[in-house]
């Protein structure tokens, strides 16, 4: 039984007080708060057995180890990858990604073609444009309707057996559209392109099955799913991660180093140079507990409450305008009021104790494509409520009552 | 009247305000009111852009005072603006580049000029400084 009141218990940061009002907090898309479990998860670790993992003979570094290879059992189960070692501990998203740009960039000749959708984050962006840069290939963009969804039609029109890799996002930041990630593998199968879906804002709501859907390369953030930053994963097909060359040199990543020449570690280790956040990948797994036991078809059932009462209650403003209203999203309200910049609004909310974002939301083609300078961003979470959302929508009245 | 002064008068006008509320609402009334900048200079050669808010100045010398003006598309940052110019426009290059920026912060804005806020105000402040230093230079 999903019991709200029960759940905020588990969130410290939840109690406090922001410029003297309680905190609401709904930035949820930006980054996720952290349950007592997995804040306690990190203490453990540090108060009873901090070592460096894979190379100690002693006790503490067996612990660490076997903790840190647990937590990419669980993250392989929950992901339901066939094996641990398809799964990459990386520092995030953006690392991951980056990872698998850097790999194709040995892989790709002048001339291939590479498509991307037009609501990405930067992120998911930026290491593919430096990619086209240093081999010569070509960027495709699947352009988005009015109501922030992708055209698939386009999509398909876009594929030949030029392209070599899509990049899409499961859920669009800004905007909370669920794309049809299962026709976009599809459609670049049959031409023979690999597809790499950032899993990023799709994480803390839908349980990705990387098997069924038979993706190439899939990336997730440990801070969006109740995680620590700075930790996150890369699923990648055994095959792609064989054909893929390093992507940092250093410790943990060789089999055998002289001056003359070095071989390379087996998966996973090839891609994790260096001393890895093993407190991270830890409570990153702790996080996925959490979450489980909370059940994510609750959580997705309740979360889509949450958006429905929000949007219905916001779009009795007068004046508001959401952006993103795709039939398929999570819980994310990206908005304006007409004559007010988002800024603005922003600014008083923070005042109230009400966090939301506010700007392009690192994904300026779609502020573009809306010719807005940005929006206000209100994401939410499974301990949010409606009461919270009430006070949300009196702050943006109050707000606006003050800027016009 | 010196920066200083002014600044002084300034922190004292904010001071009669009770809560955020009111210097806020203070704030947007500067920011509505203030015709800042002419229009010619409302182009991307005059821009700083900030992740959240656009911020347009401009500088010319009258003399030997430095004038200012300025514009921005959120109301809260023109309002900040605002008391900016007034605090460093019609001043000698060599006062404004002497001149500190603690003010902002007493007058419990200070979170509008933190760069995280990335609205452009950061970089006009050491904007309206650099004309300065260039103006003087030219004054030399």
């Amino acid at each position: 039984m999903f019991n709200v009141e029960k759940i905020r218990k588990d969130f410290p940061i939840l109690n406090r007080k922001v410029n003297g009002n309680p905190l609401v907090y709904f930035d949820n898309a930006a980054t996720s708060q952290t349950p007592l479990v997995v804040i306690n998860s990190i203490v453990d670790y540090y108060s009873n057995y901090n070592a460096n993992i894979h190379r100690g003979v002693h006790a503490l570094s067996q612990e660490a180890t076997d903790k840190y290879e647990q937590a990419r059992i669980k993250i392989q189960k929950h992901f339901n990858a066939a094996k641990a070692h398809e799964i990459i501990f990386t520092s995030g998203t953006t690392h991951a990604i980056n990872l698998v740009a850097n790999g194709f960039s040995s892989l790709l000749n002048k001339g291939d073609e590479v498509v991307v959708s037009a609501m990405e984050h930067h992120s998911n962006i930026v290491p593919w444009q430096m990619l086209c840069e240093r081999t010569g290939a070509i960027l495709k963009v699947i352009p988005i309707n009015q109501e922030g969804e992708l055209l698939i039609d386009i999509y398909q029109d876009l594929l030949s057996e030029k392209t070599k890799l899509v990049f899409c996002n499961h859920v669009s930041n800004a905007l909370g559209t669920i794309n049809p990630i299962e026709k976009i593998i599809s459609e670049a199968h049959q031409v023979g392109a690999a597809v790499l879906i950032d899993g990023a804002q799709a994480a803390p709501h839908i349980v990705a099955n990387v098997e069924e859907l038979d993706v190439d390369f899939y990336t997730v953030s440990a801070h969006k799913v109740c995680g620590p930053t700075g930790v996150g994963v890369l699923y990648g097909k055994e095959d792609w991660l064989n054909k893929l060359p390093p992507y940092q040199g250093g410790g943990e990543m060789i089999a055998e180093v002289t001056f003359e020449k070095t071989t390379y570690a087996e998966l996973p280790h090839k891609f994790e140079a260096g001393t890895p956040n093993i407190c991270g990948g830890i409570a990153f797994g702790t996080a996925l507990d959490y979450m489980n036991a909370i059940g994510f078809d609750a959580i997705a059932l309740y979360e889509n409450e949450l958006l429905r009462y929000a949007t219905k209650k916001l779009l009795e403003i007068d004046g508001l305008k959401i952006y993103g209203t795709a039939k398929h999203k999570t819980g994310v309200i990206s908005f304006n009021i007409e004559g007010l910049h988002p800024y603005d609004i922003g600014s008083i909310l923070d005042k109230l104790g009400i966090a939301v974002r506010t700007g392009h939301h690192c994904a300026q083609p779609i502020m573009d494509f809306y010719k807005i300078p940005g929006t206000v961003r209100a994401s939410f979470s499974f301990y949010n409520t409606k009461e919270e959302i009430d006070i949300l929508v009196q702050g943006v009245i109050r707000a606006k009552n003050m800027l016009q | 009247m010196k920066i200083k002064e002014i600044q002084e008068e300034i922190i004292d006008e904010f001071a009669m305000f009770e809560d955020w509320m009111q210097r806020y609402e203070y704030m947007i009334e500067l920011g509505k009111s203030l015709p800042l900048i002419d229009e010619q200079f409302k182009t991307d050669d005059y821009i700083i852009k900030g992740c959240q808010s656009k911020v347009w100045v401009h500088a010319k010398l009258d003399g030997n005072k430095l004038i200012f003006t300025a514009d921005s598309d959120a109301i809260i940052t023109k309002g900040i603006i605002a008391v900016l110019i007034r605090a460093f426009s019609n001043q000698t290059p060599q006062d404004i580049i002497d001149a500190d920026t603690a003010f902002i912060d007493e007058i419990g804005l200070k979170e509008h000029l933190s760069p995280t806020r990335a609205n452009g105000l950061v970089s006009m402040v050491k904007q309206i400084k650099l004309y300065a230093i260039a103006y003087q230079t030219q004054l030399n």
